[in-house]
């Protein structure tokens, strides 16, 4: 590989991160509070509102099943109106954000529905009010499980995140198109991919690192 | 002991289930002596659980009142009944303690939900942990500790806000009998000590008579026989209250006598004394000895204490045509 190559694949990388980390910061800021209410707002749960959990649950749903490359044409207009182009590592970051809160939102439901509803119990004993229960009680028991389910979401995103280079998203799949494929370099085709596999590992391990760190649990009830 | 701590008045629960209602609970009509240790027994599904959980609003009657120092509990709402649940603490068969907390954090964690500031918090909780003998503890987290030591910390947990009333479902059904014996221990020394009543469920009787000064027995929803515990043992009126009680006191004759009885029956009565009060210390045989010249055979029996009075069973065999007699005395 000429050594030409080597700052283009940094600043690739450096874009990739960029829209990751964003959208990653975006998506968890929505997709927190979101599953959080999607898992406590069913029928005669703390925030019981069955009616705004459906509508919410059919609205995740939803945008869950359109598939990402689809997305990303769909809401264009959208993209422009937020950040005044669709082209580039800034106009990528929306539909990676659109597509991550509800990813997020869902996995963080998950983690909050295994807490044991003894919990709840005892902390609505002691006269806890609805917003104290989640945050002393069930976002901290759930933390395991969150941390794991945020690694997921980064992992995907990193994904999407090439996926959007084959639309002018710019960063390491936009340079393993337009390198590897249209100007037919195996060599920097097989550099995108090596270093996409890296960052997957290194979040991967990073993520299973702090979720062993927040668990206190016994050891045999590990793995949420 | 003045007054009640907790009255149920006409009290009834009934649940929605497919198809129609479960009636968990009629016509509760019981009160709690302020500092009394009152047990309710009652076998699975019998509606324990539903009966404590209205004290302090976790369930709300379908009909009847539930009142708490004279606070009515089920019509409490908001931060009325949030005022009721800090003076009412409770402990869990399954001690529901958080994994992501340490047993100081635990024990802190009502306190926050309070609104105490953090300096007071701590002191609140290095006393706590005395009280309940978790010195060496205090950083440990739920996983590293034994059922018992969980339990203490729920019990602390239960007090640190100063209740006045402590619940207890079934606390001590999933520790081994040593543990469960210190962690009464543990509950009748917070009564006597704090002078905090405690109203606790469970299906052993054993628990009632080692630490509960009065008892209810609920069958099907509904209590069958209420009074103080050593009443109930001595004069059990009702046939669940009788069964309860023939796995604790000796009532029923040891296996091996039963296999011999029915191998080889002698053609003799059997028959159940029960000493309650002075007479425990009464030399009943031997008055039917001299009185009637009846000579009894001794088959199985049981002396021990509830409370702090004895309370005796025996079990005897005298000649068939004797028994009415003997009964008599
Ligand atoms: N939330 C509920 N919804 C429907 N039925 C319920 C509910 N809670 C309790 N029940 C029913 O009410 C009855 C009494 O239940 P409860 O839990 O009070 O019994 P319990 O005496 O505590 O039993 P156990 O010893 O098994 O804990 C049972 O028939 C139970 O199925
Ligand atoms: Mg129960």
């Amino acid at each position: 590989m000429s050594a030409n190559l080597i700052p283009i694949l940094w600043d690739a990388t450096l874009q990739t991160l960029y829209m990751v980390a964003i959208s990653a910061i975006l998506g968890t800021v929505g997709g927190l509070p979101l599953g959080v209410f999607l898992a406590t707002s069913q029928r005669g749960e703390l925030l019981s509102t069955p009616w705004v959990n459906k509508v919410l649950g059919l609205v995740v749903n939803a945008t869950r099943s359109v598939p990402f490359i689809i997305l990303v044409v769909a809401i264009i207009p959208f993209t422009r109106a937020v950040v005044g182009t669709s082209i580039g590592t800034d106009a990528a970051i929306v539909p990676l954000t659109v597509a991550a809160i509800p990813f997020i939102a869902r996995l963080v439901e998950n983690a909050i529905r295994e807490v044991d509803q003894g919990l709840i119990e005892a902390a609505r004993a002691m006269g806890a009010t609805p917003l104290q229960i989640i945050r002393k009680v069930l976002i901290p028991e759930a933390l395991p499980g969150i941390t794991l389910g945020l690694t997921l979401a980064v992992v995907s995103l990193i994904g999407y995140s090439a996926m959007v280079g084959a639309v002018g998203g710019q960063g390491l799949g936009d340079l393993g198109i337009r390198y590897g494929y249209q100007r037919f370099m195996p060599e920097v085709m097989a550099a995108v991919v090596v270093i996409l596999i890296v960052l997957v590992q290194l979040v991967q391990s990073l993520g299973e690192w702090i979720a062993a760190r927040v668990d206190r649990r016994a050891p045999r009830n590990r793995g949420a | 002991m003045t007054g009640a701590a907790i009255t149920f008045e006409g009290l009834g629960k009934s649940f929605p289930k497919a198809g129609g209602q479960v009636m968990a609970l009629a016509d509760i009509t019981l009160s709690v002596p302020q500092g009394s240790i009152t047990g309710i027994i009652g076998r699975s599904g019998a509606g324990k659980s539903t009966l404590l959980r209205m004290v302090n609003g976790l369930e709300r009657p379908t009909t009847g009142k539930v009142s708490v120092a004279g606070r009515d509990v089920g019509t409490a709402t908001g931060s009325g009944l949030r005022a009721i649940r800090r003076d009412v603490g409770m402990i869990f068969q399954h001690f529901n303690l958080l994994a992501s907390r340490s047993v100081r954090g635990n024990i802190a964690l009502p306190l926050e939900v309070a609104g105490t500031p953090r300096g007071q918090i701590r002191a609140r909780v290095d006393q706590l942990i005395d009280q309940v003998g978790l010195g060496a503890l205090a950083d440990r987290y739920p996983a590293e500790l034994s059922g018992g030591q969980k339990q203490r910390v729920g019990i602390a947990r239960a007090l640190a806000t100063g209740p006045k009333v402590l619940l207890s479902d079934e606390a001590t059904s999933a520790l081994d009998p040593e543990t469960t014996q210190t962690v009464l221990d543990l509950l009748a020394q917070i009564n006597r000590d704090l002078g905090l009543t405690v109203l606790l469920i469970t299906h052993e009787m054993a628990v009632l008579r080692d630490i509960a000064s009065h008892m209810a027995v609920i069958e099907a929803g509904r209590i069958v026989e209420a009074g103080p515990t050593y009443d109930v043992f001595a004069r059990p009126a009702h046939a669940t209250t009788r069964s309860f009680l023939s796995g604790v006191t000796g009532a029923t004759l040891p296996a091996f006598v039963a296999a011999r009885l029915q191998a080889d029956p002698p053609g003799d009565q059997v028959i159940r004394v029960t000493f309650a009060g002075t007479h425990a210390t009464d030399p009943m045989l031997a008055r039917l000895a001299t009185d009637l010249g009846i000579s009894a055979n001794i088959l199985g029996g049981t002396i021990e204490e509830i409370g702090t009075r004895p309370f005796g069973n025996l079990l005897i065999s005298v000649p068939h045509d004797r028994g009415d007699q003997a009964r008599a005395s």
